[in-house]
């Protein structure tokens, strides 16, 4: 199993951050993974995206070209990644402020409010913990515990007592992806 | 085993620096390799172990204090990206010449000048050829995964004393920047005052009554002693090609046509390697983890083999291929594929050029 995914966004939306989790929960999961930001001159605001590979053996290229998954989460990230998704591949994205819907019919392509129900759990840092858990709902290449450990050790020890209200979202993103 | 982690390779540097026992870093920051500094600084290491991390005012000042660090025999080490890496040749130079032991790291970005902050390896020929003045090696080890930026701090020091010379880590943006797991060592004490002297008469540990005074410089007005002690260099160099060549080669047993790449291009060829393998290929990857000393002898023995053609692949305009020419001396053909400017070439196109410049149609 090689899972080769794509999160794209705007800077501050937590896409960096979304991405270790899933690296580490893939960790805990007893798989070899590679995370590889796009850095530079990121800012809030400003377009963020990480390539984060999960597979049972060694990682060879962490930096890729095409994608089993896209998690998009802002216009510029469809216009840029919609064509970079595998046929067959999955395209999740996050309708809100999304103007110019995907067109391709090779691929699975899949919604989740994330903002919107991020707001409606009070919690807006929510957001890419949801997002997450549509993302393994569609690709559940990572069980939940194992989830729960990779929060556990991406998150600062001030932190943890939050992992519960993470989990959460995870769940509600699950429930919720379209 | 060790504690596992998701690190970045900068982080991964930093910490294992720590674990190593090193005793000091000097450090400027530079965009692809800042995490190095910050790191150590959130870290505070000399809570850990007395670990001294200080952000000198320049890379000129950072380099000098290792070069005095070093010289008091403590196990030092100092990190840059391009431009500041530049700013670093003189005072390699003098470590050179002077032999002292240090580890300096090179997160390479995209140059000439001060380029762009993107992943390159153009500073191939400034840190295996030179870059300071003088007949001069530095021993250069080239990590392309986040636990080869996490052990080859450890190899780094290991040598660079062994051998009374500067190791460098020659690593790029990419590996700089990806996160992966990573085993990090135990922590090993930092040696003491009575250990260092013991251990390194040449240091410079403070001198006894009734006892020589030790100078440790690259200077000697006297021609003739200069000869001998440039020919007593080159001996030390010779002796690091006898013994520390190091590389590894995948799915090279039958290969025909073989991709030579380092660091983050060597992860990206073996993708290539997989991907021509499936398509009936039999290609297969030369990957030098010694820069300086170059698997030379590994080129060799691959043609005897017979393997037909090297492509060497690099995010350069072309700077190790010339060693991979001067292996292979004209016997087989060699050309070189990369992207440049911060742009990171494909498995696919790699692959591609390997059809179209060394196979053939």
């Amino acid at each position: 199993m090689t899972e080769e995914i794509i999160i794209a966004g705007f800077g501050g939306q937590g896409v960096l951050s979304m991405g270790k989790i899933l690296a580490y929960s893939g960790i805990m999961e007893g798989k070899e993974v590679s995370w590889m930001p796009s850095y530079g001159p990121e800012m809030r605001g400003g377009t963020a995206n990480v390539t984060v590979i999960v597979s049972d053996e060694r990682v060879c290229s962490p930096i890729i070209n095409a994608f089993d998954t896209a998690v998009i989460l802002n216009q510029q990230s469809l216009d840029k990644f919609e064509s970079k998704v595998k046929p067959g591949g999955y395209l999740l994205y996050d309708p809100n402020g999304i103007t110019k819907k995907p067109t391709r019919t090779d691929i699975h392509i899949h919604t989740i409010e994330g903002a919107q129900l991020a707001s409606d759990m009070g919690n807006s840092k929510v957001f890419n913990m949801i997002i997450l858990g549509a993302f393994l709902k569609l690709r559940p290449i990572i069980l939940d515990k194992n989830v729960e450990e990779g929060l556990r050790h991406s998150l600062p020890e001030r932190a943890h007592k939050l992992i519960p209200l993470n989990m959460e979202a995870v769940k509600v993103g699950k429930d919720n992806v379209k | 085993m060790g504690e596992l982690k998701l690190m970045k390779g900068n982080e991964a540097l930093a910490e294992a620096a720590i674990r190593y026992g090193a005793d000091a870093y000097f450090g400027y920051p530079i965009t692809p390799q800042s995490e190095v500094i910050e790191y150590l600084s959130e870290q505070n290491p000399y809570e850990r172990t007395g670990m001294v991390v200080l952000q000198a005012e320049s890379e000129l000042a950072a380099i000098n204090m290792v070069y005095a660090a070093g010289a008091a025999g403590k196990r030092v080490m100092t990190s840059s990206s391009s431009p500041g890496v530049c700013l670093k040749q003189e005072g390699l130079a003098y470590i050179a010449g002077a032999e002292v032991p240090c580890v300096f790291a090179d997160v390479v970005r995209g140059g000439p000048g001060l380029g762009t902050i993107q992943p390159s390896q153009a500073d191939y020929f400034q840190n295996t050829k030179g870059g300071g003045n003088g007949d001069y090696r530095n021993i250069v080890l080239a990590p392309s995964s986040v636990q080869e930026m996490c052990d080859f701090v450890a190899l780094g020091f290991d040598l660079a004393f062994k051998y009374r010379m500067a190791a460098c880590i020659l690593s790029d943006g990419a590996i700089g920047q990806m996160m992966e797991k990573v085993i990090l060592p135990e922590q090993k004490a930092r040696m003491t005052e009575e250990e260092i002297k013991a251990k390194y008469p040449w240091a410079l540990t403070g001198r006894a009554r009734g006892t020589q005074h030790r100078v440790i410089t690259s200077l000697d007005l006297d021609s003739a002693k200069m000869e001998e002690h440039n020919r007593a260099l080159q001996r030390k160099y010779k002796e690091v090609e006898a013994n520390e060549t190091r590389y590894e080669m995948i799915n090279c047993e039958d290969a025909e046509y073989v991709f030579v790449a380092y660091g983050s291009s060597a992860r990206i060829a073996q993708k290539s390697v997989q991907l021509g393998r499936e398509a009936g290929l039999k290609v297969g990857l030369l990957r030098p983890i010694t820069l300086w000393p170059y698997p030379t002898k590994a080129i060799d023995d691959l043609i005897k083999k017979g393997v037909k053609g090297f492509l060497s692949v690099e995010l350069s305009c072309g700077q190790m291929i010339e060693d991979v020419r001067l292996a292979c001396n004209g016997r087989v053909k060699a050309e070189h594929f990369g992207r440049v400017g911060g742009i990171i070439h494909t498995p696919e196109e790699v692959l591609e050029a390997m059809k179209k410049q060394i196979i053939g149609e």
